[in-house]
């Protein structure tokens, strides 16, 4: 029994060092607090994925009227405010953006955003789209601090307005030096920085819908077989005991 | 009811077969938790060829459409989700409990006279399981599917002379293409599948012949005439065994130890579910993030690693500067395995009786293909490849020790009869 215990706790150790000392990016990530049960959350976030990214990302493994029902969205509702084509409902999220054009105007095709969360993480998403700030050295004139020289534009800008590194004047150790303080909006957008905030969790929460859409009915589904489970268990407890009174 | 078992039983040997190896099998009465493993094993197979047959229903086994056929699955199957899911965990699965299988017989010297053959079945089914898993990963066709076999396969690379030849064969490609996941499809689903049922077959067979070894390593068969009426159990044992010994300290498998396996089943399944209803991709390990990218023959990723029941085997080919001996000390490591039998030169079998320095020596030899495994998965930097020596030392030094300590080892006596 010691050894057991002892060889237990090693591979428990090493799962946990494994699991938790996976390669990460450079620059500090923010918590995305994800709710997938939050369906109006969702809801903003397919909207915004919609209008903002499928121009460009396809979500080519997700279907409309898939999204629609989990999300809660009446059919009509979605046709006629979420899907831009002319598609059917049971189509697959695509667009209409050819590969070979995206590598000419971009460097590379943009990629499908269906699975991005299963990649990247919540967390990562969530830093992402507030990290965008403007360099004049890119080619569309802005930068990210998580993706170093990415290949898309900055293309909710008109939300959250023009977004710079800003530096501050601050007393450290007795002196006034310059600081960098983080990414701050010029305030042009339409959405206030909490807002966007909220809009880019939003849109997170939809992303991590699309990478796994049948999350919460597979929990769902786990309680139930922990139950059998744990019926069987004690069945085949008692069943043990009752043949094994005879060794006795 | 007995009339159709008569009829079976006159043209198939039907109640023998279970009698021998279910009702009336003597099995020692001393069987701990680690003799579970075994039969986990074939409840996970058993889980991997069901799902697996539901799963190729609706796989498309081409490059241009496997990455989407696993998200059809995923999405658009009812329940797909959890036959992937029950195949992507039991994969890791059937690895956990071979490791402990394995591991169990190490501890109680299973692989002693005579049951040799037995451990060389057990081997062949850990290699061919291996192969098995190995060409599995690249069907789903995610980015690590595809630069993980690019890595794996480019090792046959290193053998002198036929090496690119064997390469290109492997492949049928002079990359990864949808050649390779063609065959690998086929070898998948029904070429390996196939030997591995057999070799389990064989294991089985081979098993019962010899009869099953304990946690004190005593043997249960005594000689004949030697134990007298009043010792011996009251169970009938076919006389199959009893022909030949006198049979002490077991009960019949059936229906003893089938009664107390669904206890372990059960809380097997606990685990097993655990991780496949909340915890499927399990922090990365068995299934890793940039598997959930569809393959990029232009586009490799910044870290390669294999599933983790690879990585102590690949952390031993990082190891060594030189590739070719890389490789030779990679498939060493399980080719010593395959030897422990004659390595092993003891006549004690069990870790209880035997010297401290065995025991020593084999808590060595778990730390360091635990060890292994972990530095298998990290990149690999100054630090990592001196700890990755200095573990494949002593996963290699095991074996040495072994077999000159083991020739006239200072072992415990071994009482005679199981007692407890």
């Amino acid at each position: 029994m010691k050894s057991f215990i002892k060889a237990s706790l090693l591979t428990a150790a090493s799962l946990w060092t494994a699991a938790t000392l996976a390669a990460g990016p450079t620059v500090p990530l923010d918590k995305a607090e994800i709710d997938l049960h939050d369906k109006a959350s969702l809801q903003r976030g397919a909207q915004l994925f919609m209008n903002y990214c499928l121009g460009c990302h396809s979500m080519q493994y997700q279907r409309y009227n898939r999204t629609f029902r989990d999300l809660g969205i009446p059919i009509e509702l979605g046709v006629e405010n979420l899907q831009f084509t002319g598609e059917k409902p049971g189509d697959l999220i695509t667009n209409a953006m050819p590969k070979e054009s995206a590598s000419a105007w971009f460097g590379t095709a943009a990629p499908d955003l269906t699975l991005v969360s299963r990649v990247r993480g919540a967390d990562w998403l969530y830093t992402y789209f507030r990290s965008f700030y403007v360099d004049e050295s890119r080619p569309f004139g802005v930068n990210n601090a998580v993706f170093p020289n990415v290949g898309m534009p900055h293309v909710l800008q008109e939300l959250q307005g023009v977004p710079r590194k800003t530096h501050e004047q601050r007393l450290v150790d007795g002196e006034m030096k310059d600081v960098y303080v983080g990414i701050k909006s010029d305030g042009s957008g339409i959405l206030s920085p909490a807002e966007y905030d909220q809009a880019m969790l939003d849109l997170t929460n939809f992303l991590v819908y699309t990478g796994e859409p049948m999350l919460l009915e597979q929990r769902r589904l786990g309680w139930y077989v922990f139950g059998f489970i744990l019926v069987f268990t004690i069945l085949s407890w008692l069943l043990k005991r009752e043949y094994f009174r005879d060794l006795k | 009811m007995n009339k159709l078992i008569a009829w079976f039983d006159e043209r198939i040997p039907l109640t023998k077969t279970w009698n021998i190896h279910l009702a009336q099998y003597p099995a020692p009465k001393n069987f701990n938790f680690w003799y579970l493993f075994g039969v986990l094993a074939m409840l996970v197979l058993v889980n991997q060829i069901l799902t697996g047959i539901w799963l190729t229903m609706n796989y498309v086994p081409s490059a241009e459409g496997a990455f989407a056929s696993v998200e059809y699955i995923m999405r658009d199957i009812d329940y797909g989700w959890l036959l992937r899911y029950m195949h992507s965990t039991g994969a890791s699965a059937f690895f956990v409990v071979v490791y402990l299988h394995m591991f169990r017989g190490m501890m109680y010297g299973s692989y002693q006279k005579p049951r040799e053959l037995l451990w060389v079945f057990g081997m062949l089914i850990f290699l061919v399981l291996m192969a098995e898993a190995f060409m599995g990963y690249l069907l789903p066709w995610g980015q690590m599917s595809y630069w993980g076999a690019q890595v794996i396969i480019s090792l046959f690379g290193a053998i002198p002379i036929i090496g690119d030849d064997l390469t290109l064969w492997i492949r049928g490609d002079y990359v990864i293409s949808g050649a390779t996941l063609n065959r690998f499809f086929a070898l998948h689903v029904i070429a390996l599948p196939l030997v591995l049922v057999i070799l389990v077959f064989l294991h089985i067979i081979a098993l019962h012949e010899v009869g099953s070894n304990n946690p004190e390593g005593i043997d249960i068969k005594k000689k004949k005439g030697t134990i007298p009426e009043s010792e011996k159990p009251k169970f009938t044992f076919h006389e199959r065994f009893t022909k030949k010994y006198d049979v002490v300290d077991a009960v019949p498998f059936f229906p003893y130890y089938v009664v107390k396996d669904l206890i372990g089943i059960g809380i097997f399944l606990f685990l097993f579910c655990y991780v496949i209803f909340f915890a499927p991709a399990m922090g990365g390990l068995f299934l890793e993030p940039p598997n959930f990218e569809a393959a990029n023959p232009l586009k490799t990723p910044e870290h390669i690693a294999p599933v983790w029941y690879f990585t102590p085997f690949y952390a031993i080919l990082r190891a060594v500067p030189d590739k070719l001996l890389g490789v030779i000390l990679m498939f060493g490591a399980i080719v010593f395995l395959f030897l422990l039998p004659w390595i092993d030169r003891g006549r004690v079998r069990s870790i209880r009786y035997r010297c401290t320095f065995h025991k020593i020596n084999l808590t060595l030899f778990v730390i360091s293909f635990i060890a292994l495994g972990y530095l298998g998965l990290k990149p690999a930097t100054e630090v990592y490849t001196f700890f990755a020596r200095v573990f494949t030392f002593l996963y290699f030094a095991f074996f040495i020790f072994l077999w000159f300590y083991s020739k006239n080892e200072n072992t415990k006596p071994v009482p005679e009869r199981i007692t407890k």
